[in-house]
């Protein structure tokens, strides 16, 4: 998804990873200073802890995530006993090898030139952290009943707390999505949901798993212990991967239409941009937005069945009848996937009038791709801004007088950042 | 049942037979039923249906590898040889949609042989059956090690056994890499196995939740995934042919030079992902045509230099749309060359020999070879054997011999679809070119302007 993003960390990101760096400073000096209790066990956990990071994925929405370390973060937090000796190291201690093993994971990415997202890291640290805070201090409790045979307390802990943790680590999430791409808070959480609660409950299981195995098992039985969630990982690396070519793809494809002169070069690229910022603007949730870029990457699609192109390629001032010709053979094109109905069906109706109400997707690539061929490439404020009360005037019939506002908001914002 | 083959049928029967003996063998012997763990069996039977009810679908169509194998082993350490077979007869009952009586019986019956065999090797081997203790750590691994063997290969050798009698087995299917796959994803499911059996004392039941959570989470990614994949095949082949269809004969080429790139590829041993990766490139190769203007691809006669020139740039236009994906970077050197030939008199860099890619020299192929069984506005589509004669003309000038004769290989095994005969447009909408620039019987002739 084109994130609007400014070049630099915004507030609440640096926030986190402020906080994150002081609880790391905190961590190890605490260790260092008391020293590490059972040093194997954190050396274990250190290191699948560093694997896991070594394998992070990008997920849709360019979200990192590190699912194997973030288990075993989960498993060293939640440990009772190894092969029934009592695990007593301290939430700081926790914190101290968490964060070594990330620094260590990502190093070898730093090395080859792909720096670690830092609010990722940093949220993973921190939820980590919460978990070990809130559960290490009745682990010895836990473990004298359970070793007189009742797991199912510290199961039930166990379960609760790392709902919590999931639940906040959500939370904060989808409060630095909503700053980072201005959208509301409300449909940040449901995409940041939806997106995070498969892996999560396989991230929590396997957490519990490894916290579970070190009892009856040799602390060797680790690797063995993430096989199952490194099958998911797996999985989910191959659909991030796809997802992320389809995308690649509608975006490369989009544009043979510059190519075979029938717009104006990078229409398709900025009518997709500025269509998915306003339906941000509008509280579009992430699958909504998806297609809505899909189409708006397509709309022109249409005029590659045409025999010559309409000079200059603007389809706000062909006729009505042409664009609705094109309109219908773009969605014609699209239909031939056999799955991207929803797109074609936004392509169809892009130039209907609000009268016949369109879905809302096909609204905004109508005033967006309206207000692409009167604006183009320009940056003049002035020139928006003629685009715009151009199209208020049309507002109400041809164009959705929310979209156009929801427009004028994000052209505002764009123009600002731009001067 | 009726329409298998009669050694498939007689196969049947006796599989049937050798399992309901070991059942009742099982259930009649005093000493086993005296001291069975019930609630273990009962936990592992559903466990068994449950995964047994949504397979991991492999490459093999009529077969596939279930999570519920892990089940099956944990019953050979938990419960031994006899509650294994009966959790294995499980699969009889499996509430997959659309499952043949026939199947579910022969699954059935051969879980039952596989659980009862691994029960007997893990025995053989020391093992003990019971709950795991600490103690028991690694030096289980051994036994359970036999057990596994002996179920994976009496589950291979069962079904393939009975795959090759109904003739359902071909060539693809029991390719090496394919089968090193398999093996994989057998040894890893038995590890689950072994998980489940060795957290068992600690939280019982609970701990095939813990395993098998993130599997069934990881079954769920690889639907999206391949749903997704199927969408994207489907989308870009989609896409492309929205480019062809201003050429009016040109329309399916991209498809059937991606499937004939394919075949040549394959016969030549390509791994799956740069199989996967030619195949986009075929489908890709001609998508920076559309910058070159019609007028020049509508013009009767001679093309001057500049004319030639817009045609000759259409492979790096091609590249520059599509270099934005996340492709091998093979796929892209396969777009940018496939008008390279062999005697270094392509375009657009005239490289010559191995210098040109080997994806390049695939798609050259099969790209000349779809435009010359393919109608065009100034002739008609020429029979395959004249076109694989042309091939094998220009084999060592503009093509490469080796992927010509793999080629023809390919074909005379697979056979080719060459497009229906095109009818001539009846409407102007649609636009003929006057020439094709892949057809190597139909040189672009060019003029010097001096």
């Amino acid at each position: 998804m084109a994130a609007t993003r400014s070049p630099g960390l915004d507030s609440g990101q640096l926030l986190l990873i402020c906080a994150a760096g002081m609880l790391t400073v905190a961590g190890i000096s605490h260790t260092a200073a008391v020293g590490l209790v059972d040093s194997q066990v954190a050396i274990g956990f250190g290191v699948l802890i560093a694997a896991g990071e070594l394998a992070r994925l990008t997920m849709p929405g360019n979200r990192e995530v590190a699912p194997v370390s973030t288990a075993a973060s989960l498993g060293y937090a939640l440990l009772l006993d190894v092969g029934g000796r009592e695990a007593t190291q301290s939430a700081l201690q926790v914190v101290a090898v968490m964060s070594v093993g990330m620094i260590a994971g990502a190093l070898p990415h730093i090395a080859v030139g792909r720096p670690p997202r830092l609010d990722a890291m940093a949220r993973r640290l921190l939820a980590g952290s919460l978990l070990a805070f809130a559960y290490r201090p009745v682990a010895h409790p836990l473990y004298e009943v359970a070793a007189a045979g009742d797991w199912w307390p510290a199961l039930g802990v166990m379960a609760l707390l790392i709902a919590v943790m999931l639940t906040a680590d959500v939370v904060i999430a989808a409060m630095l999505r909503s700053e980072q791409v201005r959208t509301a808070f409300g449909v940040a959480v449901r995409d940041e949901i939806r997106m995070a609660a498969p892996l999560g409950a396989a991230v929590a299981a396997s957490g519990m798993l490894l916290a579970l195995a070190s009892h009856s098992m040799d602390l060797t039985a680790l690797p063995a212990f993430a096989a199952p969630l490194l099958v998911t990982q797996v999985a989910f690396r191959k659909y991030a991967g796809i997802r992320a070519t389809y995308l690649q793809t509608v975006r490369a494809l989009s544009r043979v239409t510059e190519v075979g002169g029938y717009v104006e070069p990078g229409h398709s690229r900025r009518v997709s941009q500025l269509s998915i910022a306003i339906g941000r603007e509008l509280g579009m949730p992430e699958p909504q937005l998806l297609e809505l870029e899909y189409a708006a990457l397509m709309h022109d699609i249409g005029q590659l069945s045409l025999r010559d192109p309409i000079p200059g390629g603007a389809t706000v001032l062909t006729d009505p009848a042409q664009a609705r010709r094109i309109a219908e053979l773009g969605a014609e094109v699209i239909r031939k996937t056999g799955v991207l109905h929803g797109v074609a069906e936004i392509v169809r109706r892009q130039c209907d009038p609000v009268a016949e109400s369109p879905p809302a997707a096909s609204r905004i690539i109508k005033a967006a791709n309206a207000y692409d061929d009167l604006v183009g490439a320009s940056t003049d404020r002035d020139r928006a801004a003629a685009a715009l009360e151009r199209l208020r005037l049309d507002g109400g019939t041809e164009y959705d007088p929310m979209v156009v506002e929801a427009m004028a908001r994000v052209v505002d914002r764009l123009t600002m950042t731009r001067l | 049942m009726r329409e298998l083959p009669w050694p498939a049928r007689i196969y049947f029967v006796a599989i049937i037979g050798a399992a309901v003996y070991l059942l009742a063998h099982c259930i009649l012997a005093p000493e086993w039923t005296a001291d069975i763990h019930w609630p273990t069996l009962l936990v592992l039977g559903l466990l068994f249906l449950v995964c047994e009810s949504v397979p991991t679908l492999l490459n093999v169509p009529q077969a596939a590898v279930s999570v519920s194998y892990s089940a099956a082993l944990a019953a050979v350490v938990l419960v031994g040889a006899e509650g294994a077979a009966l959790v294995g007869l499980m699969a009889v009952l499996s509430v997959r949609p659309g499952l043949a009586v026939v199947k579910r019986l022969f699954n059935g019956a051969q879980f039952v042989i596989c659980g009862y065999a691994a029960g007997r090797a893990f025995e053989l081997a020391g093992g003990v059956p019971g709950l795991p203790e600490i103690t028991d750590f690694p030096g289980i691994l051994v036994p359970y090690g036999a057990a596994t063997a002996a179920f994976v290969a009496i589950n291979v050798a069962l079904t393939a056994m009975i795959l090759l009698l109904v003739g359902g087995l071909g060539r693809h299917q029991v390719a090496l890499r394919g089968m090193v796959q398999f093996l994989g994803s057998y040894v890893g499911y038995a590890t689950f196995g072994l998980l489940i059996a060795g957290l068992w004392a600690t939280v019982e039941s609970i701990s095939t939740v813990l395993v098998l959570l993130p599997l069934f989470v990881a079954r769920w990614a690889l639907g999206h995934y391949h749903a997704e994949q199927r969408s994207y095949d489907a989308t870009i082949a989609a896409l492309c042919q929205a480019v062809e269809t201003k050429d009016y004969y040109t329309r399916g080429h991209c498809t059937r030079v991606s499937a004939a790139s394919g075949m040549i590829a394959e016969e030549i041993g390509m791994g799956a992902e740069r199989l996967q990766a030619i195949r986009y490139a075929g489908m890709l190769h001609d998508v920076g045509k559309l910058g070159v203007p019609t007028k020049v691809l509508q013009k009767d006669g001679d093309l001057t230099e500049e004319e030639y020139a817009a045609i000759q740039l259409h492979p790096m236009r091609g590249l520059e749309i599509v270099r934005g994906i996340d492709f091998l970077d093979e796929a892209f050197a396969g777009i940018m060359h496939h008008h390279e030939r062999v005697d270094g008199k392509g375009y657009p860099m005239g490289l010559a020999g191995a210098e040109i890619p080997e994806f390049a020299r695939i798609i050259a192929v099969a790209d000349a070879f779809d435009s010359m069984t393919s109608d065009r506005a100034y002739r008609k589509a020429k029979p395959i054997d004249v076109a694989v004669g042309e091939l094998l003309k220009n084999a060592g000038t503009q093509f490469d011999p080796i992927m010509v004769s793999t080629f023809i290989k390919a074909l005379s095994r697979d056979g080719w679809h060459p497009p229906q005969t095109t009818p001539a447009p009846s409407d102007d909408v649609v636009e003929t070119t006057a020439k094709d620039h892949d057809d190597p019987t139909m040189p672009i002739q060019v003029v010097s302007e001096r």
